[in-house]
């Protein structure tokens, strides 16, 4: 049988075969608390990007005299940057907690042989975290 | 996909920026967007404030607090966007919004924080 023949009785379909397959809903998160977490954890991002640009608009006046540092402050006393600001602080909180309790899983320690429990992991991280926030807090606040 | 090469070192960016915005961002925003504006704690004076930026490392540190946890908004967002919103057919659209956003935003930072007076 030579091989023109073969293709011949071949018969390809120009496109995949569709199978069936139930449309997911866009807001598939909604309706169960872990994927509810899950999606509020990744939006925490957002306002990870909202503190960048707000501390870079704060050096900005910083930088700019006094006068700009003071209205600048002026606006974080803005009901609706207190309210943004609190709310940005509850996912930045929601990121820090979640990124932490992850930690074990991203990193396995073993010491002679013997996995460091995931609780040690995550708290010698929100320990460090504690440090680190007393720190910055006290070279500001000194 | 010719991207893919790419994603190991953008998944590192995500995950830099993940630990200093889980590490940092916190007290930073506790401080000036809450405690001090609401009272509960005496904000530093303008002078402290505008001596401490003088130092190389604040300003070291300032461009890092800025610069990675953009790199980790962008690598979130575009999957929240993508899994989330099942927004996959404007894919390359949010993909160069999201990494150039951040490539930005580090050139603006490292662009102010290098001329300051």
């Amino acid at each position: 049988m030579r091989t023109s023949e073969v293709n011949r009785t071949t018969e390809y379909t120009l496109y995949h075969p569709r199978w069936y397959r139930q449309r997911v809903s866009t807001y598939w998160w909604l309706w169960k608390w872990p994927y509810l977490k899950f999606v509020l954890r990744e939006l925490s991002s957002v306002f990870v990007a909202y503190f960048v640009v707000l501390t870079l608009a704060q050096v900005r006046c910083l930088s700019a005299g006094p006068e700009a540092y003071a209205e600048f402050r002026q606006w974080m006393k803005n009901p609706f940057f207190l309210l943004l600001n609190g709310v940005s602080f509850i996912f930045v909180l929601l990121h820090t907690m979640t990124w932490f309790n992850l930690a074990p899983r991203a990193m396995v320690l073993r010491v002679r042989g013997a996995r460091v429990p995931d609780a040690w992991i995550a708290g010698a991280n929100y320990v460090a975290w504690l440090g680190v926030s007393g720190g910055v807090a006290w070279l500001l606040l000194r | 996909m010719a991207k893919k090469p790419m994603e190991p070192f953008l998944w590192g960016l995500f995950s830099a920026g993940g630990v200093v915005a889980a590490f940092l961002i916190p007290v930073h925003l506790f401080l000036f967007g809450l405690a001090f504006p609401l009272g509960w704690l005496k904000p530093p004076s303008y002078a402290s404030l505008h001596a401490l930026l003088q130092h190389p490392l604040t300003r070291v540190y300032l461009f890092v607090l800025c610069s990675l946890p953009l790199f980790h908004w962008a690598h979130r967002f575009r999957y929240t966007l993508y899994d989330g919103l099942q927004i996959k057919h404007l894919n390359e659209v949010i993909t160069v919004f999201c990494y150039g956003g951040a490539v930005a935003g580090t050139a603006f930072a490292g662009y102010l924080l290098w001329n300051l007076p």
